[in-house]
């Protein structure tokens, strides 16, 4: 394998973790608060890139800028991850939970093939797509390689970006900081007087967004299709296990490491491409039952 | 005499807490333990680590010669020891009866795929446990509908359908209201001398300390900081002033 | 009152079938949906829910293919035993690995290791045929070489008898001691632990089970179909397990099987009247099932019945 395929897959690794990064974040901090895995979690991945193309062909019809196509993106996943998000937390799984974790997960799965069907009713079978901006911001070039500007430097900067806002969002800010406290402990979080209704809505929005933030920078780069859900669902799972439920910076590790190991299968062994990220998860959990960082939770009897 | 229960350097620390700093403690068939101390002192991180539930970081235990310190709760049960919890363990989906027949296949191992869980039991032998602890008309009411004292008390007979010569209860009457106490007390004490069982139990009721205990250890910081006959112990002015808070 | 329904709905069948010649094979797979669910009822008992079930189904499936095209002329009896060893081979091995985790974990391990046989059976075409599958020959059945329609009438029977079998020793299986210990895996494995059993052994005995239920109804599947393509191991077909699983409820075997008929009732009414989205219509019906009747269609008509006091099924 050459230097310039290597590189070529280092390239598609990135641009790919990025993505993973987004929606694997979202689905990792909604976990963290409400305590199950969300599998609608693909639909909000879907229709984050379902919504970006629409509004960028919306866009295309009054000359826009590439900032505009830009920002269409990013309002795409605003509005999905606010309405779909609120309707999800508000709608169905705050009816659930105070129930059996079985059924509040089989309740996200419920949502999430409702979702899928929804999706087919408002963009049809046919692939839709967007690549307006990728041309665009044309290209970038190092050492003898050329990529795309959008999918190297663009994706990345805003998986990045997402990760630093959170963290000091999480950290530094009062809301943030209400966030962990509910993460932690919901119960005493609400003795000390916070609102936890509000945060668990807020947290899940957020966490919304993020998944259909990663939708939407895909769009781009790829013409959506039925089915497209459910593939990222399946492999934000495999990130946010490998990783440890609830741990962000974990994720990003995570991410990059079933990235760039899947864009280099892509290159010297294709069959195992799709195989890769569950292997991963598989050797990780066989050595770390619970994810690679995740903490020992001390039993109490 | 051997001793039923032996621990020997028993060390168990973790973030920056000593639990179990260097016990040891030897405990004889026969006696009736109560041991005391503040939440956090190390009562129940002790009777995790002799039953097997977290491993000491050095030190090892023995019950009736063996050594069991690496040993997990299921094999340690199966030799006589058994235990029962500060928050009743249930099976909340399951009748009374038929968390008893649980417990008493438990015992024997070996568990049938075609058998119905009835007819794999001694009937006589739960009919009998459960009338011990008073729970005999309440044989077929779901555990989940038992109110806290009936729960601590099907958690006692559980314990004793493993037929244990040692039973540790965390806590016998903690969480049910005061006029029930003695009587719960009364009943699960009645139960160990019916099966001829040492009892260690846990308890912040000092009243129930001198009533029925002939032997009591006081736990602080990690350490047993006394260790004699109720009079001794609850007579001694560090142990009045640091657990019972006299001042 | 459960006999009665069963009955009823054996009766129904076998009467369908013979009517409506063409329903015979909608109602044998109807029925391997159903005994797949049985399986993953079966962890759900244990409060596990596996999305990766369908991964025996492939198992079995693939091994009755390999089996039937190697050694042509092998009974079909013979090859629906093939394929359950195969699945209950593989339930052994994978279930040694798969008993350490709990929750989401559980079902997403499964989940992977079915998405990599899935991904695998999809890629490897010298071996698998690829998105296209494997096509096997009718066989003989208990060495009779029968026509198209005398071996489906054949094989509905067969699996009514299974289904009927199956119901009664799972059901058997789910109030012995072993069944009874499952259960309470869920409710309180620590204290199963601290009575002397391995919540682990029992799991992996149920997980066994469980595979192997699922490889029966993989194999009856490539039976009838004639065919078995890579999509028998998909995490959606998965999904469809458990969702018909909480449709009947896991409280009874028969639970599985009505729930198989709700959920191809649906599916049916959905692609005669609102065509396209007959997954919303499952969608929603799980929605209500959850909100309404979490112990499943089973639950419902049991607490209506004559169930003993605090008796939960």
């Amino acid at each position: 394998m050459t230097t310039d395929l290597m590189l070529l897959a280092m390239a598609d690794g990135v641009s790919y973790a990025g993505l993973l990064f987004m929606v694997s974040l979202g689905l990792t901090l909604i976990c963290g608060v409400m305590g199950i895995v969300n599998v609608a979690h693909g639909a909000l991945y879907a229709f984050g890139g379902y919504t970006a193309s629409s509004l960028t062909l919306l866009a295309m019809n009054h000359e826009p800028s590439t900032f505009t196509l830009l920002l269409c993106l990013l309002i795409a996943a605003l509005l999905v991850g606010l309405v779909l998000g609120t309707g999800l937390e508000a709608g169905l799984l705050r009816r659930v939970q105070h129930r059996d974790p079985v059924q509040q997960l089989l309740m996200t799965f419920a949502a999430f093939i409702v979702l899928e069907d929804l999706q087919r009713l408002l963009w049809g079978t046919q692939p839709y797509s967007a690549p307006e901006v990728i041309g665009r911001l044309g290209t970038v070039s190092f050492f003898e390689v050329t990529y795309t500007t959008y999918q190297l430097i663009i994706i990345p900067l805003t998986a990045l970006a997402s990760y630093a806002g959170l963290l000091f969002f999480l950290r530094f800010t009062s809301l943030g900081k209400q966030v962990v406290a509910v993460t932690h402990h919901r119960e005493m979080a609400t003795a000390l007087g916070i609102h936890a209704k509000r945060i668990v809505w807020l947290t899940f929005v957020l966490g919304a967004t993020l998944g259909a933030l990663g939708g939407a920078m895909a769009a781009p780069t790829t013409s959506m299709v039925p089915g497209a859900g459910a593939d990222m669902i399946v492999l934000s799972f495999a990130v946010v296990a490998t990783a440890g439920l609830g741990q962000i910076s974990g994720a990003l590790l995570a991410s990059l490491l079933i990235g760039l190991t899947r864009a280099v299968a892509v290159y010297m062994a294709p069959e195992w491409e799709v195989a890769v990220p569950y292997l991963i998860m598989v050797l990780v959990l066989l050595v770390r039952p619970n994810g690679l960082f995740s903490v020992a939770q001390a039993r109490r009897i | 005499m051997s001793a039923l229960l032996q621990t020997t350097g028993l060390q168990l620390a973790f973030g920056g807490v000593v639990a179990a700093d260097s016990i040891d403690f030897e405990l004889y068939s026969g006696e009736r333990l109560a041991v005391i101390g503040q939440n956090g002192a190390g009562k129940t991180t002790f009777i995790n680590i002799c039953t097997g539930f977290i491993k000491p970081t050095s030190g090892r235990v023995f019950f009736n010669g063996q050594d069991i310190t690496q040993r997990e709760p299921r094999h340690i049960v199966r030799l006589g020891l058994a235990r029962s919890f500060q928050l009743p363990q249930l099976f909340l989906d399951h009748t009374v009866r038929q968390c008893l027949e649980i417990a008493a296949v438990g015992r024997r191992g070996g568990l049938s795929f075609w058998t119905p869980l009835s007819d794999a039991v001694d009937k006589h032998e739960v009919d009998d446990t459960l009338a011990l602890v008073g729970l005999r008309e309440r044989a077929e009411v779901s555990a989940m509908a038992l109110p806290e004292g009936q729960r601590k008390l099907l958690d006692v007979a559980m314990a004793l359908m493993l037929r244990p010569q040692l039973m540790i209860m965390d806590e016998p009457t903690s969480g049910v209201a005061s006029e029930d106490k003695m009587l719960l007390m009364d009943t699960v004490m009645q139960a160990m001398r019916e099966r001829q069982v040492t009892p260690w139990f846990v308890e912040h009721d000092i009243d129930i300390v001198r009533r029925y205990a002939t032997r009591v250890a006081a736990w602080i910081a990690g350490r047993i900081a006394a260790d004699g006959t109720p009079d001794e112990v609850l007579s001694n002015s560090q142990i009045r002033r640091e657990i019972l808070g006299d001042r | 009152m459960v006999r009665n329904i069963a009955w009823a709905g054996a009766l129904t069948c076998l009467i369908l079938g013979l009517v409506f010649p063409w329903s015979k094979t909608p109602l044998i797979m109807g029925l391997c949906y159903a005994m797949a669910s049985l399986g993953v009822a079966i962890m759900m008992r244990a409060g596990q829910v596996s999305f990766g079930h369908a991964l025996f189904a492939a198992i079995s499936a693939y091994g009755v293919a390999f089996t039937a095209r190697s050694f042509p002329g092998t009974d079909g009896l013979i090859l629906v035993l093939v394929g359950m060893l195969c699945s209950g081979l593989a339930g052994a091995v994978i279930g040694l690995f798969v008993v350490r985790y709990r929750g989401i974990f559980f079902g997403m391990l499964n989940l992977a290791l079915s998405m990599v046989l899935f991904s695998m059976l999809g890629k490897f075409y010298n071996f698998t045929g690829g998105t296209d599958g494997l096509r096997i020959q009718r066989p003989d059945l208990l060495g009779q070489t029968l026509e198209r329609s005398d071996f489906e009438t054949a094989l509905l029977v067969i699996a009514l008898v299974c289904s009927a079998l199956l119901v009664w020793l799972i059901q058997r299986y789910f109030k012995s001691a072993a069944g009874e210990a499952l259960s309470a895996i869920k409710s309180n494995e620590t204290r199963l632990e601290y009575l002397g059993l391995s919540a682990k052994r029992i799991l992996w005995q149920g997980y066994v089970l469980s595979a192997v239920l699922v490889g029966l109804s993989g194999a009856l599947f490539v039976l009838v179909q004639g065919l078995v393509t890579p999509d028998i191991g998909s995490w959606f077909r998965s999904g469809e397990y458990v969702f018909i699983t909480i449709l009947g409820g896991s409280g009874h075997a028969l639970g599985s099987f009505v729930g198989a008929v709700v959920f191809e009732a649906v599916k049916l009414f959905a692609s005669a009247y609102m065509t396209g989205v007959w997954q919303m219509l499952l969608g929603v019906t799980l929605i209500i099932v959850i909100l309404v009747a979490p112990d499943g269609i089973m639950g419902l008509l049991r607490s209506k019945s004559d169930a003993p006091k605090g008796d939960k099924p």
